[in-house]
């Protein structure tokens, strides 16, 4: 996974509630569709009109926000299904941050397995991110500070769990380190099948 | 001893190693692995050279690719079918079970695990599924994850969770006659709103729960992430080892009386504090419908759309404005009586057998109207079996319905099953989000009763009043 540490540019703006994980890629897409090539399809009820033409005023359709890296968005975004293919459409699209007053909480932890950063911000303090980037000034957000730099020269802190952030900055893989700690895996279901043995019935399968 | 909670006693009972800020490492007791998500994590894992670490507790089946066609095989929709053969032939390659269409076990996989018995109270059971809390109602710590995290959990049997924050959900009083678990739970989101459950692990207590069938309380729990919360439970009671003995992969004899007893103490201390509570009162719940374009949009059938003027906060009144023009709908105008096009009874929320036996009692007799296209999926195979034995099948094909095959249909319409755009679904699955059934289609979430109710009059209307 890439390691993240600060992430610079502009802001796409898409602030509107409950904006679900199926709005952000339809299902259809992620069985058919190479992971990397996701991002065109990204939004498509919302990016595109009824016969598949781009609509102008959606951020992502427009020159200056296309490849924007930070995506400001509404309440409970990523609400819904847990689809992992919503956060590589994102990625796909090239976001690597994303602000909102809150998040969908699958979606959430799958940024996390993407290398993509979210951000809880109040609404109001959105607001005036907003006020400042939508002729497309650039933000930089710095992950090892938890600090966000705005076009008027302001600073905002912002607030992560330290193990999430630690994981972003290392572009940590949590399967191999715990695959580390097998020996203890392995005791404490030692000892779960005499405390539960009903949880263990079952042998694999053809054996 | 400090009083636990449900949440405590579910959770602790799994720490494998304890981190800082409510971080564990997590014993996985089940994965459920699907079509979609569960092809991908064994995908992933085959792609970094591991093997699955206990396939003892790994249960497989397709459901989300799968044709609902009567007749159909793994191949009737193709891109289904090319999903379908890697999950058959990884499950065979690391000793999975796969139970597959056609046979016995095999249904959408949030109705076939608590039917086979392989969801028990008290276990951690996860899937590649939002909808992985449905499972709650057997008392589980049951939630939906990622491709990545699935893979991590079949890759060492463990998960790094955060410890969510705690919610009761009390129902008091009673549901009317006619009024359902599905009801009672679109009326809790429309109150709460969608988002009020992020963060928090929800248990759902109180005298009408205790009511409730082992199946209506699946319909319960299936809805809790429509709010937001990955989680939702009921601690089990006699409905539950009622309901769960005698299943295929149950415990039995010795170790099933030993269950039994661990299980009894699955419950949240008396004097227990959790981070939030939350009332409502059943007697106050007709029966609902879904109006928007989220679940927290939704109406008694008899209301009103409610109307945007200018009182409302600008981010209500924008979010209603964009739901009403999506759906084609005018505020401050009745939905009942609004022409619909078509009716799907089927899904993890709505297609177990006491849901098709309150849709055909609606049926009975009648005929779907003429310009309504009405389809029943069933949730399992043994649902559909079931069924065909009490002729329900019979009913309502009678009544004009087509009667198909067991997948999750075109509640996710993964299978190629998609209503036309502009299309206005009645249907008894858990998201009316924006293109949810098909681009363009307007879907509106109902209990089955409802739904049947709209299928036989062409528009939207319940079964209660006039």
């Amino acid at each position: 996974m890439d390691k993240i540490r600060i992430i610079e540019g502009c802001v796409a703006n898409l602030r509107r509630d409950n904006l679900d994980t199926d709005t952000i890629i339809r299902i259809e897409r992620l069985s058919t569709i190479e992971r990397s090539q996701l991002g065109q399809y990204a939004f498509e009820a919302l990016r595109y009109g009824k016969d598949g033409e781009a609509d102008p005023s959606f951020p992502y359709n427009q020159a200056m926000f296309a490849h924007a890296p930070i995506l400001m968005a509404g309440k409970n975004f990523g609400c819904g299904s847990s689809r992992e293919g919503a956060v590589w459409s994102l990625v796909s699209l090239g976001v690597r941050c994303i602000i909102a007053p809150s998040f969908g909480e699958i979606f959430h932890n799958n940024c996390f397995q993407n290398g993509v950063l979210p951000i809880i911000l109040p609404e109001r303090t959105i607001t005036s991110i907003e006020l400042q980037t939508s002729q497309g000034h650039a933000l930089t957000v710095n992950l090892e500070t938890q600090q966000i730099l705005l076009p008027d020269g302001n600073v905002i802190g912002f607030e992560i769990d330290a193990r999430r952030r630690d994981a972003l900055l290392e572009g940590r893989d949590d399967i191999e380190q715990t695959l580390t700690q097998d020996a203890e895996i392995y005791a404490w279901q030692a000892q779960d099948r005499q405390a539960r043995p009903w949880v263990w019935l079952h042998t694999k399968h053809n054996q | 001893m400090k009083a636990r909670t449900l949440l405590d006693k579910l959770w602790d009972s799994h720490v494998i190693q304890q981190y800082e800020n409510g971080w564990a490492l997590l014993h996985i007791d089940r994965q459920l692995l699907h079509d979609l998500s569960g092809t991908a994590s064994l995908n992933a894992l085959s792609a970094r050279g591991l093997s699955v670490h206990n396939p003892e507790l790994v249960y497989a089946t397709p459901d989300h690719a799968v044709s609902s066609a009567p007749g159909r095989d793994a191949f009737t929709y193709e891109t289904g079918g090319r999903l379908w053969e890697r999950l058959h032939n990884l499950t065979r390659q690391e000793n999975i079970r796969f139970f597959d269409i056609g046979q016995q076990g095999h249904g959408i996989v949030h109705v076939m695990a608590p039917e086979l018995g392989l969801v028990l109270p008290g276990l951690t059971v996860i899937c590649g599924d939002s909808h992985t809390c449905t499972n709650g109602a057997l008392g589980a710590l049951a939630f939906g994850v990622g491709s990545s995290e699935l893979a991590h959990a079949l890759a060492t049997q463990t998960l790094k969770q955060r410890k969510p924050k705690s919610m009761r959900i009390r129902f008091e009083g009673a549901l009317s006659a006619d009024v359902t678990a599905k009801d009672l739970i679109l009326y809790t989101i429309g109150r709460l709103g969608a988002s009020a459950g992020t963060g928090y692990a929800v248990e759902y207590t109180g005298p009408v729960i205790r009511q409730l069938s082992m199946e209506q309380r699946m319909t319960l729990c299936n809805l809790s992430i429509e709010f937001g919360a990955k989680m939702g439970f009921i601690a089990p009671d006699q409905t539950t080892f009622d309901y769960i003995k005698g299943r295929r992969y149950a415990p039995r004899g010795d170790i099933w009386d030993q269950a039994c007893e661990a299980w009894l103490t699955l419950n949240s201390d008396g004097d227990a504090q959790f981070d939030s509570e939350v009332v409502i009162n059943a007697s106050d719940v007709g029966q609902m419908i879904t109006w928007g374009i989220s679940p927290e949009q939704v109406i008694c059938v008899d209301q009103n759309i409610p109307d945007v003027d200018a009182s409302l906060d600008d981010s209500v009144r924008t979010a209603r404005q964009a739901a009403a023009e999506y759906m084609g709908l005018t505020p401050g105008t009745p939905l009942a009586g609004t022409p619909v096009d078509r009716v799907f009874i089927g899904s993890c929320t709505n297609a177990r057998l006491s849901d098709l036996v309150e849709a055909a009692q609606v049926v009975q007799g009648q005929h779907v109207a003429g310009h309504v296209d009405a389809w029943i999926v069933p949730g399992s195979e043994e649902v559909k079996q079931e069924a065909q034995a009490l002729g329900l099948d019979v009913v309502f094909k009678s009544a004009g319905f087509e009667w198909r095959e067991p997948g999750c249909s075109m509640c996710v319409a993964a299978n190629g099953e998609i209503g036309r755009s502009g299309e206005r679904i009645v249907s008894t699955t858990n998201r009316n989000f924006v293109g949810r059934q098909g681009p363009g289609v307007r879907t509106h979430l109902a209990s089955p009763r409802v739904a049947a109710a709209c299928a036989l009059a062409g528009v939207i209307t319940g079964t209660i009043g006039g």
